[in-house]
C-alpha cells in the first residue's frame, strides 16, 4: 500500500470537527494566547452555556480554532450558516455570546454592529466553488473573500490558522494535511526533495534569511548518522508572535514539514525547541505528536512506508540567546545556552556533534504547500530575490493589532495603512521598527519602499522575525534605542567581549543621553562603538545588537540633537528632561492634582490657583494626567 | 497557585522524578544531560522555585558535578534559585507592550507591593518578576500576567484591583489552611 493509500485510509475515517461544508450551523471560537487575554475561554464557556438551554447543543456545532489575526478586536466567534457566507462576530464578551445565540442562531437575524466588516459580510454572495481542490490547501480565499482584511492577504504559512481545530488531527487530514508528505513518500527521491526546495528560492523567516534549500543540501551531504532536524521555536523577539499563532492554531503543518525534511536530509529523530513562556502552543504541540503517533504518522513506519521519524519537545528556559542556533542546540544538549564560533556549520557538527538541520517554524510551515503546489508556484510570489509570503506581527500604536501574510514586495504603507488602518487617535505615524532587537526603526520616507529581504537592509533595518511595531509622534526614538540596548545587554550571554562589552557601553551612553547629560561627542562614541560591536562580536545578537541605535541615529538624528543640545525631548518621554508647572489661568484649584502626586510637591488652597514645587518633582506626570482643565503645562 | 512547600515534598515526587530521569538516560544513552533542563521545569513546576536540595539530587543522578546544575539553572532566567511567593506578577517587556505603557504599569505594581523587580512581598504572597520577555499576545498590549492568568489592555489604575482579587484568594486559602491545621491538632489532641 503506499502512502497516499495509507492516507486515504485515514482520511476516510477520520471525524474531523469541522466540516468543510457544513450541513449544519458551526460557531468556530479563537482560543489562542491573545483571545484567552481578551476572555475567549470565558466566551466559549458561555457559548456552550447558551446552546444547552436554547435547546441548540445537538444541532449546532461549537469548535475552537485558532487565532484569525485580528487580535484588536478579540474575542473573536465565527458564524458558518450552510449556504451563507461566514460571519465574524468581534468584541464577544459573554453578554454577546448570549446575545449571538439567542438573536442570531435562533432568531435568525445577525447582529450587524458587531460584525467584522458588516456592510461586506451582509451583502456577500456565496462562493461559487465551495470547495478546497486537491493542492489548493487555501481557506481564507476561499471563505473571506468579501472582507478586506482577509482579501488583501495571501495566506500560505498561516493557511489553517484559525479555519482548523488544532488539537484535532482528523481536521488537518480532512483538509488535506500530509497529503504533501504522502506526495514525497510516494513519488520522490530525497534529492528531488532537496531540488525542489532549492528551485522554489524559500528564505528562512527566522531572520537571516538564508536559502533552506541549500541548508537541506549541505545537510544532506555529510556522510555521518544519525542526523538531526531541528524546528527553531524559540521566538525571542518582542513583538513578533507569528510562530505562537501558527504552533497554537496549526501544529501539524509543522510536524509534517519536519518529516519532509527528514526524509529529504536523512534524519530519523526531530526536535522542536520552544519557549517556556508558550504554555498554549506546547500544550497543543504534545497534543499532535501524540495524535501523529497513535494515527501511525510518527513513529516506526511513516505512512506505512519504509521511513522512521519522531519528533520530541524540548523547552526553552528563558534566553534569548538560545533562539541563535548553535546556543539552541547547547540548550537541547543540557548546557548553558551559550553560542560558539562558526564554521563547522550546524549541517556539518551541530547536535552532539551530528550534523544538524535547523528551521525556523513559520519556513516549516510553508513548506508542505510548496511540496502539494511546486517550486514554480511559489516562486511566482513575491519579488526578485525574496519569494513568497511573509507574516507580520502588527503591533504598537497601529488600530489592528494582529497577524498578517502578505507576499514579498508589499510596501509599508499597505500593511500599516491598509491592513493596519493606520495610528489610532488621529495621531502621526513616526517610525515603524522591523526585526525586534536585531532590526531599526524606518521613518516615514520608506512607507513606500517595497519590503524584502534586501530592501530593508538597505534601509538599515532587517527582516527578522516579521515583528512590526508602529510608532506615533509620543515615542521617544533614543528612548526606544535605549528600550532596545536594554534588552540586548541585559540577554547578552557574556561569552564573547564585544557584545558583553559593547552592548553595556552604548547603553551607558543612551542613558546618558536621555537623562540630559548627552555630549557631543556621544555622536562619535555611539558611531565606533556600534562598528567594533558588529564587526567583532561572535553571533548574530551582538552582531546586530547596534541596529537599532545605527538606524536611530541615521534616520532621527534631530532627536539626538535635540537631547543633547537643546536638553529636551521632543516626544515629552524622558522623564529628567521634563518639566511640569501649574497654568495658574487655567488652574480652578480643584485639588485633584495635589491628591494624585506621589511625592506630595503640590501645594496650594481650595479654589486657589495651585503651584509644583519643582525640587521634588519627579516628572512622573501623574498630574498632567489627572488635571481635567487642561491646567498642567509639560515642557 | 499557593502551596505549602513542606506538603509537596513527598518521597513518592522524588520517585516520580527519578523515573523520569530514569527514562531520559534509556531514551538518550550516553547523552543523559540533556533530561538536565527538562528535570529543572519539573522542580520548579512543583516547588515554584529550584531547593538547593533538589539541586544536589538531580547532579548525582545526571552524573554531573553539582556546580554544573548550578551553572545551567543559573544561566536560565526562567528558572529561580529562592523562593518565590505564592503569585508571581510579570509585566510584559515586549516593544509593543513598551510603546503602549507598560513601564508605567509595572512601577506602579512595584509601588503598591512596595518591593522592587525581582523581589518578593514579605508575606510570601507576590513575586515581580524582573525578567518578563514578550508574551507574544502584543495586540493587546500593554499585559501583565499573574501565574498562568493573562490581563489585557492594563492601565496604571486598574493594578490595585487586579492584585487585590489575588490577595484576596491568597488570603482565603491561607484562612482554610490554618482552619484545617486546627482541625488536624484539635483530632490528633483527642
Amino acid at each position: 500500500m503506499t502512502a497516499n493509500e495509507t492516507l486515504s485510509q485515514l482520511k476516510q475515517s477520520a471525524q474531523p470537527h469541522l466540516a468543510l461544508e457544513p450541513e449544519r450551523p458551526q460557531v468556530l471560537v479563537g482560543i489562542a494566547t491573545c483571545a484567552n487575554a481578551a476572555g475567549a475561554r470565558k466566551t466559549r464557556d458561555r457559548l456552550e452555556q447558551a446552546l444547552e438551554s436554547a435547546g441548540l447543543a445537538d444541532s449546532v456545532d461549537l469548535i475552537q480554532v485558532g487565532c484569525v489575526g485580528r487580535c484588536s478586536l478579540e474575542p473573536l466567534v465565527e458564524l458558518r450558516m450552510p449556504g451563507q457566507p461566514p460571519r465574524m462576530y468581534t468584541e464577544v464578551d459573554e453578554e454577546r455570546a448570549e446575545q449571538i445565540v439567542r438573536q442570531d442562531l435562533e432568531g435568525g437575524q445577525p447582529i450587524p454592529a458587531w460584525l467584522l466588516d458588516e456592510g461586506a459580510t451582509l451583502g456577500a454572495e456565496v462562493s461559487p466553488n465551495g470547495h478546497v481542490a486537491p493542492g489548493e490547501i487555501n481557506l481564507f480565499t476561499r471563505d473571506w473573500q468579501h472582507v478586506d482584511f482577509f482579501a488583501q492577504q495571501l495566506r500560505i504559512a498561516l493557511r489553517n490558522v484559525g479555519r482548523i481545530d488544532p488539537e484535532s488531527i482528523d481536521d488537518y487530514i480532512a483538509i488535506g494535511g500530509y497529503a504533501a508528505l504522502a506526495k514525497v513518500l510516494d513519488g520522490m527521491t530525497p534529492d528531488e526533495v532537496v531540488q525542489t526546495m532549492i528551485a522554489s528560492k524559500l528564505r528562512g523567516r527566522g531572520g537571516a534569511g538564508f536559502p533552506t534549500g541549500l541548508k537541506w543540501k549541505f545537510t544532506r551531504a555529510e556522510e555521518a548518522t544519525p542526523k538531526y532536524i531541528i524546528c527553531n521555536a524559540d521566538e525571542g523577539d518582542p513583538g513578533a508572535f507569528m510562530d505562537r499563532s501558527t504552533l497554537e492554531g496549526d501544529p501539524h503543518s509543522v510536524l509534517e514539514a519536519m518529516m519532509i525534511a527528514g526524509f529529504a536530509i536523512g534524519a530519523e529523530q526531530g526536535y522542536i525547541y520552544v519557549r517556556a513562556e508558550y504554555p498554549l502552543a506546547i500544550r497543543r504541540l504534545e497534543r499532535a505528536i501524540e495524535q501523529a503517533r497513535e494515527r501511525g504518522i510518527l513513529g516506526e513506519n511513516v505512512l506505512g512506508a519504509d521511513f522512521r521519524f519522531d519528533i520530541d519537545l524540548r523547552l526553552g528556559a528563558g534566553a534569548f540567546v538560545c533562539g541563535e542556533e548553535t546556543a539552541l542546540i547547547a540548550s537541547i544538549e543540557g548546557k548553558r545556552g551559550m553560542p560558539r564560533p562558526r564554521p563547522p556549520y550546524p549541517s556539518v557538527s551541530g547536535l552532539w556533534g551530528q550534523p544538524t538541520c535547523i528551521n525556523n517554524v513559520e519556513t516549516l510551515a510553508n513548506i508542505p504547500a510548496i511540496i502539494l503546489n511546486g517550486a514554480e508556484w511559489f516562486t511566482g510570489i513575491g519579488t526578485e530575490s525574496s519569494k513568497g509570503t511573509k507574516v507580520f506581527a502588527l503591533a504598537g500604536n497601529v488600530n489592528n493589532t494582529g497577524l498578517v501574510e502578505v507576499p514579498m514586495g508589499v510596501t509599508l504603507r499597505e500593511i500599516i495603512f491598509d491592513l493596519g488602518g493606520g495610528v489610532p487617535e488621529g495621531r502621526e505615524f513616526k517610525a515603524a521598527q522591523t526585526g525586534g532587537p536585531s532590526g531599526g526603526c524606518l521613518s516615514a520616507a520608506y512607507l513606500d519602499t517595497p519590503i524584502d529581504y534586501d530592501s530593508l537592509r538597505e534601509a538599515g533595518a532587517i527582516m527578522g522575525s516579521g515583528g512590526l511595531i508602529v510608532m506615533d509622534d509620543t515615542s521617544c526614538m533614543v528612548d526606544i534605542a535605549k528600550f532596545f540596548l536594554t534588552f540586548t545587554q541585559d540577554e547578552s550571554c557574556g561569552r564573547c567581549t564585544p557584545c558583553r562589552e559593547g552592548t553595556k557601553r552604548m547603553l551607558e551612553i543612551l542613558e546618558r543621553i536621555t537623562s540630559g547629560k548627552g555630549e557631543d561627542r556621544d555622536f562619535e562614541r555611539l558611531q565606533r562603538l556600534c562598528d567594533a560591536t558588529a564587526r567583532a562580536s561572535l553571533c548574530g545578537l551582538g552582531q546586530t545588537a547596534a541596529n537599532p541605535v545605527l538606524s536611530t541615529l541615521r534616520h532621527f538624528r534631530d532627536e539626538y540633537v535635540a537631547h543633547i543640545t537643546d536638553h529636551s525631548c521632543p516626544a515629552h518621554v524622558c522623564r529628567s528632561l521634563l518639566h511640569y508647572e501649574v497654568d495658574a489661568e487655567r488652574c480652578v484649584g480643584c485639588g485633584l492634582c495635589k491628591r494624585v502626586c506621589p511625592v506630595q510637591c503640590i501645594v496650594g488652597n481650595p479654589r486657589e490657583a495651585h503651584v509644583i514645587t519643582s525640587e521634588v518633582c519627579t516628572a512622573c506626570g501623574a498630574c498632567f494626567e489627572a488635571c481635567k482643565f487642561d491646567a498642567i503645562i509639560r515642557q | 497557585m499557593l502551596y505549602q512547600r513542606e506538603v509537596l515534598d513527598t518521597p513518592e515526587w522524588w520517585r516520580g522524578l527519578d523515573e523520569m530521569i530514569a527514562r531520559e538516560r534509556d531514551a538518550n544513552p550516553g547523552a543523559v544531560q540533556t533530561a538536565l533542563i527538562p528535570v529543572l521545569h519539573y522542580v520548579q513546576d512543583r516547588f515554584g522555585y529550584i531547593p538547593p536540595k533538589a539541586v544536589n539530587h538531580v547532579a548525582q543522578a545526571l552524573g554531573v558535578p553539582t556546580s554544573y546544575v548550578c551553572g545551567v539553572a543559573s544561566f536560565y532566567s526562567y528558572f529561580s534559585m529562592e523562593p518565590r511567593g505564592a503569585y508571581t506578577v510579570s509585566v510584559c517587556q515586549g516593544t509593543a507592550c513598551f510603546v503602549r505603557g507598560a513601564q508605567a504599569v509595572l512601577d506602579e505594581i512595584c509601588r503598591q507591593l512596595n518591593v522592587k523587580p525581582g523581589e518578593t512581598t514579605p508575606d510570601m504572597v507576590f513575586t515581580v518578576s524582573d525578567s518578563a520577555r514578550c508574551l507574544g499576545a502584543c495586540g493587546q498590549a500593554p499585559v501583565m500576567m499573574i501565574d498562568d492568568d493573562v490581563h489585557a489592555h492594563v492601565r496604571p489604575r486598574d493594578v490595585q484591583g487586579i492584585l487585590a482579587q489575588y490577595t484576596a484568594k491568597a488570603r482565603h486559602e491561607m484562612q482554610l489552611r490554618e482552619e484545617l491545621a486546627e482541625i488536624d491538632a484539635r483530632s490528633h489532641h483527642e
